[in-house]
């Protein structure tokens, strides 16, 4: 039995389950039978969701590296290889788009009215593809998967979206395409200068974590690999797709885009961009937290500023995304697990939101916010969820924002106290877009700008979101499980930013200079 | 007798196996020309049939026939290198046949000499590639013109003609440039000859000015055949009035035959003179992304906006020629060997959906399609993405090796316009994709093409073989990129 458990490879089984579900769902179920696709559908996402229980069950959180690892050649000539592993900072991420698929799949129940099994196939094929890029560790590999994860995105907006479906579409392609070309030339550059340098050619990320390449080469890696994730965070100033797309997505694509998607950017950074490239982390670092911090005030203000419910949601995605970019090039332990909290948190929480503003949605096709008052008082179960969401986005304590938020800001402290003061500032512009909306939609006089009738949660729409919300209390109130489970990883990153960055250096300078005491520690202790 | 035979043939090294695929050929474009006489119109479609026939018994002959011996006296190398681009050829032409049958008789101009035609078109790409003299080329690149100026206007319409007369004028220039290119060549090292060329390019002056004229002609000439920019204005007009097979026989097989010559030639004879011509291909093929890629955004027309991917794909891998190192050459042959497949099979649909009377060409024609035809509309986006360069179809894994090459090389800022391009072509070839997928059809244009559009056998088997290697070519390029190392590996 442990033998089979040790060879049984459960990550590309993880991997390929559900695209296995979608073309079963493409072949063989014929378009009008909509009760057997969504239930199949519905089969297949629990069903890898159960698998990914397996991950956390026999997970040892003492072991920093990968676990569960599949190795095989692809392209040998290249060194290029299949390379799967899943450690404490995918571990969580796995969990999460395993879960949110679920959501996702129930949430477009009723939602979708047409090609209804070509969308379930896209979620699946989704799923496939961001799971893909979590636990692939061979840079070739990933950037298949990295790419191949925008087309039933593409499609999801570009065919069941709302409006300017073609347009958002359009606009999010290309944003992510662009980057994500200029990140496969960083990825070249650093594939060529590791070979030449140490004579192994090879897209493995975990030899190419061995030996860094010089800090003059990482500079231009790094503003490559900068283009291709900011994309994806978004980060100010290239989030402009992001309200289009999010606003014109339906409720299930908003929420795989706002609790996957934008992770995989954050995600390339943690685990990509500072161990391989840790001079020019630290010498971008400031940079980035300001303008992580221009994100996070930027964007609450913006949120302010909207209307559209769906809109607030999506640009105060672009504040919380900017307090994920803070944590992680706070580049301290603080900052990495409050970064790496905040994503699955947004993940949780920001889902929960679309998906709340989804059903209201569904009821009335309107999601004006001037259209409603006092919902409250017609829907008490939708406004408790909606409620216990927006304290969680704000961060209150006892849920899950707070935790996350704590850390990043105790993480930012550490490297810059005043930029600390600053994030301040974005946690409490957030309580006021998040309360004022809660205020405006939900407390009052009932008051409803159209006919529809407005009926209370139904079971399907209780259980889609209690899923939600049992996580938000889970980790607001024993935050320690989910902090252990990322540590060991965590300190690898740090240990590997500390010894690649003096390795680097070292490497970059030649032996009769080395002998001098290198100047640029000293300096960064010294402020 | 004055001179002995058997010294002659010693001389002149008469191999005739170095020759064999080339003989083949010309044995089936007789065969068909004979049956030709003896058949009545309405039995036309069976001369495709032999055609076809004799590619396949060729292909595996072409494939194998490898003596990397010069032989006719030095004129004709049969090295693994031509036998790649050989293959490349047939595969190519094997598919034109295919849809040419159905697709004659749709817009009812079944004529027999078309398929020798093609064979002749066939045979003068593979002397191209086999050349290893600047004569023996200009042969095979005259015969490769003729033969496309005839099939060209074969469709005897107004845009044909104009296609043709524009292909036929602008060409024969481009020959004159081409010939003019060679007397310089032959001015300055006193033989046509590649091999004595590369012997002597060592001891040559590097400032040579007629070395310089003739590098510029010789490259504009090749310029024409690829459709690089300045030289790409008959393509679209070209593509656009000839049958669509052809089309798709000419943007594949006299683009890829004119990159076999750029690659003997460049890496062979005049590698010597890297610095010379590096930097005159290197603005060729900047420009020829840019415009190529731009120029599409705007057009209207299926086969036009394929006409300029075809450009802004000539400008790719013109980075590779640049680059011009072994694994350069390769991913330009890989290259090569995936444009066959994806660019034949987006032909093949686009064959499939025009109308009787030429239209149907249009982009809002396939507005819609997948709501009627979900799989041709799926294989429609799988070729597009793969022209676009999207894992993980072949189209991305050619644009990465040559990508890499050209970071390997430190052609930094060529690989950056290249990425500019390629997302400047994701515009059309997704606008496109969103057609078919995102769009109601037109009120007027209802049902038309889509209705009017019957998927025959070979229509599905080509498109079922072009799909299939697509993806399977960016799966596992393994076996063809190695085939394409240990072919340059020779040159």
């Amino acid at each position: 039995m442990h033998e089979i458990a040790a060879t049984f490879p459960i990550l590309s089984t993880l991997i390929f389950l559900p695209a296995v579900g979608a073309l079963l769902i493409i072949f063989f179920a014929r378009p009008e039978r909509r009760e057997l696709i969504r239930w199949s559908a519905l089969g297949f996402s629990l069903l890898e969701f159960v698998f990914s229980l397996y991950l956390p069950l026999t997970y040892d959180t003492a072991n920093p590296g990968l676990q569960w690892v599949e190795r095989g050649v692809w392209i040998k000539r290249f060194g290029i290889n299949y390379i799967l592993g899943v450690d404490g900072i995918t571990l969580l991420l796995v969990l999460l788009t395993t879960l949110v698929t679920i959501v996702c799949v129930l949430a477009s129940w009723n939602d979708i009215k047409v090609k209804f099994k070509w969308f379930m196939a896209m979620l699946l094929f989704t799923e496939t593809c961001s799971l893909g890029v979590f636990m692939s560790m061979d840079l070739f590999l990933f950037y298949i998967f990295w790419e191949a994860v925008l087309l039933p995105m593409v499609f999801i907006i570009g065919i069941w979206g709302g409006g300017r479906k073609l347009y958002s579409a359009i606009k999010f392609f290309i944003f992510t395409f662009v980057g994500s070309l200029f990140m496969l030339l960083g990825v070249l550059v650093l594939y060529f200068y590791h070979g030449a340098a140490t004579g192994v050619y090879t897209f493995d990320s975990t030899i190419l974590f061995q030996n860094p390449v010089i800090p003059a080469v990482q500079f231009w890696i790094f503003i490559a690999f900068f283009l291709g994730f900011a994309v994806k965070v978004p980060l100010f100033p290239l989030h402009t797709w992001l309200p289009d797309a999010h606003t014109e997505a339906p409720t299930a694509g908003s929420i795989v885009l706002a609790a996957v998607l934008l992770k995989l950017g954050t995600y390339g950074f943690l685990r990509f961009s500072l161990p391989l490239l840790p001079n020019a982390s630290m010498r971008f670092a400031p940079l980035l937290m300001v303008i992580s911090i221009i994100a996070i005030i930027y964007g609450a203000l913006v949120t302010i500023a909207q209307k559209d419910m769906k809109k607030v949601v999506a640009y105060s995605s672009v504040s919380h995304m900017g307090f994920v970019m803070l944590g992680i090039f706070a580049l301290n332990i603080d900052g990495f697990r409050g970064g790496l909290l905040q994503m699955i948190n947004h993940g949780v929480s920001t889902g929960a939101l679309f998906l709340l503003v989804g059903m209201i949605y569904e009821r009335t096709h309107t999601r004006n916010i001037g259209d409603y008052k006092g919902l409250m008082k017609t829907m008490p179960v939708f406004g408790a969820f909606f409620l216990i969401t927006v304290l969680s986005s704000m961060g209150l304590p006892s849920t899950n924002g707070f935790v996350g938020e704590l850390f990043i800001l105790i993480g930012a402290f550490q490297a810059y106290p005043l930029y600390a003061v600053f994030a301040v500032v974005g946690v409490l512009l957030g309580a006021v877009y998040l309360l004022w909306l809660f205020q405006r939609v939900f407390m009052g006089d009932f008051f409803y700008n159209g006919k529809h009738v407005l009926e209370d949660l139904c079971f399907r729409e209780i259980i889609t979101g209690a899923a939600l919300l049992i996580l938000i209390f889970w980790i607001g109130l024993c935050p320690k499980v989910f902090i252990k489970s990322m540590d060991a990883s965590l300190n690898e990153v740090v240990r590997l930013v500390d010894v690649n960055s003096k390795k680097a250096l070292a490497a970059a300078q030649p032996p009769v200079v080395a002998a001098v005491e290198p100047q640029a520690p000293a300096s960064r202790v010294g402020r | 007798m004055i001179f002995n035979n058997a010294a002659i043939m010693q001389t002149l090294n008469v191999n005739l196996n170095a020759v064999a695929p080339v003989a083949l050929m010309t044995v089936l474009a007789i065969v068909l020309m004979v049956i030709d006489f003896f058949l009545k119109r309405e039995n036309k479609f069976s001369l495709g049939i032999v055609t076809l026939i004799g590619l396949v018994l060729i292909l595996p002959v072409a494939a194998t026939t490898v003596d990397p011996a010069p032989a006719f006296g030095g004129m004709v190398i049969a090295d693994a290198y031509a036998a790649f681009f050989n293959v490349v050829f047939i595969i190519a032409a094997i598919f034109a046949v295919v849809i040419s049958n159905d697709y004659l008789r749709k817009i009812s101009s079944e004529r027999g000499e078309y398929y020798y035609i093609i064979i002749f078109a066939t045979i003068g790409m593979m002397v191209m590639a086999s050349a290893n003299d600047l004569v023996n080329l200009y042969v095979g690149l005259e015969l490769m013109s003729l033969s496309f100026y005839i099939l060209v206007a074969m469709r005897r319409s107004a845009t044909g003609a104009e296609g043709a007369l524009k292909y036929f004028i602008l060409g024969a220039f481009s020959s004159g440039i081409l010939l003019y290119g060679i007397t310089f060549t032959y001015g300055f090292a006193g033989t046509t000859n590649l091999t004595e060329i590369a012997r002597m390019g060592v001891n040559l002056s590097s400032a040579n000015h007629y070395l310089l004229i003739a590098i510029i002609m010789l490259v504009a000439g090749f310029a024409f055949k690829i459709a690089a920019f300045p030289f790409h204005l008959w393509s679209p007009d070209a593509y656009e009035g000839a049958p669509t097979p052809v089309t798709a026989l000419l943007s594949v097989g006299s683009k890829a035959a004119a990159f076999a010559f750029f690659l003997r030639f460049f890496g062979g004879a005049f590698h010597e003179f890297h610095a010379h011509w590096a930097g005159l291909l290197w603005i060729l093929s900047a420009a020829t992304m840019l415009v190529g890629a731009t120029v599409a955004i705007q057009q209207k027309n299926i086969v036009r906006m394929l006409a300029y991917s075809s450009i802004a794909h000539a400008g790719i891998i013109l980075i590779g020629v640049v680059v011009m190192n072994g694994f350069a050459s390769a991913g330009v042959m890989f290259y090569m060997f995936v444009y066959a497949f994806m660019n034949m099979g987006a032909f093949t649909v686009v064959a499939l959906m025009a109308r009787n009377d030429g239209t149907g060409k249009s982009i809002s024609d396939y507005k819609g399609l997948a709501g009627r035809r979900p799989v041709l509309a799926f294989v429609m986006a799988l070729f597009l993405l793969s022209l676009a360069g999207i894992p993980p179809t072949g189209g991305f894994t050619a644009k990465f090796f040559i990508l890499a090459s050209a970071i390997e090389a430190r052609y930094y800022w060529l690989a950056a316009i290249g990425v500019i391009s390629t997302v400047i072509s994701l515009f059309f070839y997704a606008k496109v994709i969103f057609y078919m997928y995102m769009k109601e059809p037109d009120a007027l244009d209802d049902m038309a093409p889509v209705t009017q559009a019957p998927s025959t056998l070979a229509y599905n088997i080509i498109i079922f073989i072009t799909a299939v290697s697509t993806m399977v070519l960016g799966l596992c390029p393994t076996p063809v990129m190695d085939m394409a190392i240990a072919a340059v590996s020779h040159l």
